[in-house]
C-alpha cells in the first residue's frame, strides 16, 4: 500500500511543483533518515554489545515513523458520474441510496444545481460543507470577513486558517472534501453599492447551465448575521425574481429560524418587520450587556441543518418544504407559519413581483387543473405533483389561515413564540412644504459647500 | 422615545426631517435625498455649534455621496478624545441605517462588530425602523453615535483601553 502511494506522489513531483504538504513530508523523511544514520554510528561506536538491544529498538521505532510519514493522504480525483455502487471508495453511494429507498426520484440532478451562500460564518460555512458533501453542482460563496480565533467555538474553520479570508479558507477545505463541486468565491460586502453590483452580476451569470431559465443560480441562502445584509439579499432576489432562503440565529445564541422566500408569492423580507423566535424566558433575565453577540456551535449547526434539509427538499422535490420554521432551543419548540406578501410593502420590486404573481393566476389554475385531471387518470401509479418544482399546492383562499405580512391589525396575529424584531415604519405622512422651505438652497453643490464651510 | 434624555429629545426635534425615500441606486431621487441629507446635517451642525456642543465633522468622500468620512470626539474628565468616523450608505438605504464605523476602536470594545462598526441594535435600530424614511445621516449621528460615545468612551478611558494623546487639545471647545 505505502509503496503504491509513494509512486503516486513521485509521479506528481515530476509533473508539478511541490505543495507545502509535500515539502514538509520530504523534510520529515530526511530528518528521520538522519536520526537512523546517527543511531547506526552510535551503535558502532559502542564497545559493550549489551547496549545494542535498546538502540535496535529505537531504530525499529524510527523506521515505523518513516513509513507513517510516507503515507500522506492522497487527494481524491474527480468523479465523472455519480454511481450507486455500494463500495467503500464511492463517495456518493450513501446519497444514491436515497433513490433506491424511494425518498428521492433522481438524486443525480443535484449536480445541475447552483446555490449561492451569502455569509460564510457559523451557519453558512456548515451549510456549504453539507452541500459540498451532498455533491451539489456549484457553490457561490460571499463574505468579506477573515477567520479569527474567536470563530473557533463554531464548526468548520480550523485554527491554522486564522487570518485567511473566510472565502479562501472555505474553498481550501471544501475543494479537499469534494473536488467535484464547482466553487466560486467573492470577497466583498454586498451592502455597499459596488459589492451589490458584483453580487447581482454573479447571480445572473449563466455559464454553468446556459439553458436554465431565470437567473444563473437555483437558490440563494442568506446566512448573514445582520439586518442590513438580509435586506440587500432581499433587494437582489426581488429584482431578479430569485427564490431564496433566509436563516438566522439570535444574538443570545438560543434560538434561530429558517424562511423560504418566493418573490411575489410569499412575504418578502421587507413586507413585515423581521420575525424572531422569542426565547420563551423573561427577556430581562437574559444578560445582554457587554456583548453584542453570543454563539453556540449547537444552535448554528441545527439551523444550518434545517436550512440545508429544506434546500435539498426544494431542489430534489421530496417531502414538505417549510415556508417558516423557528427553533427555540430553551423550550425545544419549533413554530411554523406562512406569510403572504404585504400589498403595501415598501419594496418596489416586491410589489412588481406580487403583481406578476396575481396576473399569472389563471395560467396557474389552468395548469393545476390539467395536472389534477391527468393525475386522476394515473392516480394509482404516479405520485402526487411529481413535477411541482416549488411544492405549490392549490387551496381555496378561505380555507387557509395565513398571516398577511402587514405588521398591523388583527390579521397580524403571530403564532405563539414568534415576535417582531423591529417595529413597522409609522404611517408615512406627507410633510407640509413649509418644513423644507426654511433651507432655500436647492443645489447639491451649494449644500456641499455650505457643510464644508461648517466643517472648516 | 422613552428613556431618552430631554437634551437629545429637544435636539432631535430641531433636526429637519427628510421626505424622499431613495437609496444610492435610485438615480435622480437619490440626488433629491442627498440634498435633504445635507440640509439636515447643516442644520444639526449649526445647532451644535451655537449650543457649544460641536462634536463631529462629516463630509461625503465621493461625488455620489455613498461614502462618508470625518471625525468625532468626546470629552471625558476635561480631556478630548477624537476618532476617525466613516460609513457607507447601504444599497437598501433608507430602509436600513448606515453602519457607523470607528475603525480606531476596532477590537477594543465588545459593543462593536468587526471592522469597528458600532453596535446599535438595541438603542437605535428600532427608532430608525419606525421613522423610515424621515431619519437621515444627522439623526443616525444624534441618536446612534452620540449615545454610543457617551456610554462607551468613559468605560474605555477608565479601563485604560484608550489613552489620551497629550498633544491633543484638552478644552471642551474645538
Amino acid at each position: 500500500m505505502h509503496r503504491c502511494d509513494r509512486r503516486d506522489v513521485a509521479e506528481e513531483e515530476e509533473e508539478e511543483e511541490f505543495s507545502l504538504a509535500q515539502k514538509k513530508q520530504l523534510v520529515m523523511e530526511a530528518e528521520l533518515k538522519q536520526v537512523l544514520n546517527d543511531l547506526d554510528s552510535l551503535k558502532h561506536s559502542l564497545l559493550d554489545p549489551s547496549h545494542h538491544a535498546p538502540i535496535d529498538k529505537l531504530q525499529s521505532r524510527i523506521e515505523h515513523l518513516t513509513t507513517l510519514a510516507k503515507s500522506e493522504p492522497v487527494r481524491r480525483s474527480k468523479v465523472k458520474d455519480m454511481s450507486a455502487e455500494v463500495v467503500d471508495s464511492n463517495p456518493y453511494s450513501r446519497l444514491m441510496a436515497l433513490q433506491r429507498m424511494g425518498i428521492v426520484q433522481n438524486y443525480e440532478r443535484i449536480r445541475e444545481f447552483s446555490v449561492a451562500i451569502v455569509g460564510i460564518g457559523g451557519v453558512g460555512s456548515v451549510a456549504a460543507e453539507m452541500l459540498t458533501r451532498c455533491g451539489i453542482g456549484r457553490l457561490l460563496l460571499y463574505d468579506y470577513d477573515k477567520v479569527e480565533l474567536a470563530n473557533m467555538n463554531r464548526l468548520f474553520f480550523r485554527p491554522e486558517q486564522v487570518g485567511m479570508t473566510k472565502t479562501d479558507a472555505a474553498v481550501q477545505t471544501l475543494s479537499d472534501i469534494n473536488p467535484d463541486v464547482v466553487l466560486e468565491s467573492y470577497t466583498l460586502n454586498i451592502t455597499t453599492v459596488q459589492g451589490f453590483e458584483t453580487f447581482m452580476s454573479s447571480l445572473k451569470n449563466k455559464y454553468f447551465r446556459p439553458a436554465k431559465e431565470g437567473s444563473g443560480v437555483d437558490l440563494v441562502l442568506s446566512c448573514v448575521d445582520n439586518y442590513e445584509a438580509r435586506m440587500a439579499v432581499n433587494q437582489a432576489c426581488n429584482e431578479l425574481n430569485q427564490t431564496w432562503m433566509e436563516s438566522g440565529v439570535s444574538e443570545d445564541a438560543v434560538s434561530g429560524h429558517i424562511q423560504l422566500l418566493i418573490p411575489g408569492e410569499t412575504a418578502c423580507f421587507a413586507c413585515a418587520p423581521p420575525l424572531v423566535v422569542a426565547s420563551g424566558v423573561d427577556e430581562r433575565t437574559l444578560k445582554r450587556e457587554g456583548v453584542c453577540a453570543a454563539s453556540l456551535p449547537t444552535t448554528m449547526g441545527v439551523v444550518a441543518g434545517l436550512l440545508v434539509q429544506n434546500t435539498l427538499k426544494l431542489l430534489l422535490q421530496f417531502g414538505h418544504v417549510s415556508l417558516y420554521l423557528g427553533y427555540n432551543s430553551l423550550k425545544d419548540y419549533f413554530p411554523t407559519m406562512e406569510m403572504r406578501p404585504n400589498p403595501q410593502c415598501s419594496n418596489a420590486a416586491c410589489l412588481e413581483r406580487q403583481k406578476e404573481y396575481i396576473l399569472a393566476k389563471p395560467a396557474r389554475d389552468a395548469a393545476a387543473k390539467t395536472k389534477m385531471e391527468a393525475e386522476a387518470l394515473l392516480a394509482t401509479e404516479i405520485p402526487l405533483h411529481a413535477d411541482n418544482e416549488w411544492n405549490i399546492s392549490v387551496v381555496d383562499d378561505s380555507e387557509l389561515e395565513k398571516t398577511y405580512a402587514t405588521g398591523s391589525g388583527p390579521a397580524d396575529a403571530l403564532p405563539e413564540g414568534l415576535t417582531h424584531e423591529l417595529p413597522s415604519a409609522d404611517e408615512f405622512q406627507k410633510f407640509p412644504d413649509a418644513d423644507t422651505t426654511t433651507a432655500t438652497i436647492d443645489d447639491l453643490e451649494e449644500l456641499r459647500k455650505q457643510l464644508d464651510a461648517l466643517n472648516a | 422615545m422613552e428613556g431618552w434624555d430631554p437634551n437629545t429629545k429637544s435636539t432631535l426635534t430641531q433636526i429637519p426631517l427628510l421626505a424622499t425615500k431613495a437609496g444610492p441606486r435610485d438615480g435622480a431621487t437619490w440626488t433629491q435625498r442627498l440634498k435633504e441629507e445635507y440640509k439636515a446635517l447643516i442644520a444639526y451642525t449649526q445647532m451644535n455649534k451655537s449650543n457649544d456642543n460641536d462634536w463631529f465633522r462629516i463630509s461625503a468622500a465621493n461625488p455620489e455621496g455613498t461614502r462618508w468620512t470625518g471625525k468625532c470626539w468626546y470629552v471625558h474628565n476635561l480631556l478630548k478624545y477624537e476618532f476617525d468616523l466613516q460609513f457607507d450608505i447601504p444599497v437598501t438605504y433608507p430602509s436600513t441605517a448606515p453602519e457607523i464605523e470607528l475603525p480606531q476602536l476596532d477590537g477594543k470594545t465588545q459593543k462593536m462588530y468587526r471592522g469597528g462598526k458600532i453596535c446599535l441594535t438595541v438603542h437605535f435600530k428600532p427608532l430608525w425602523a419606525k421613522n423610515c424614511p424621515r431619519f437621515g445621516i444627522a439623526h443616525a449621528l444624534c441618536l446612534g453615535l452620540a449615545p454610543w460615545l457617551a456610554a462607551e468612551i468613559p468605560i474605555l478611558v477608565d479601563s485604560g483601553m484608550i489613552k489620551h494623546k497629550d498633544d491633543a487639545t484638552s478644552s471642551t471647545d474645538s
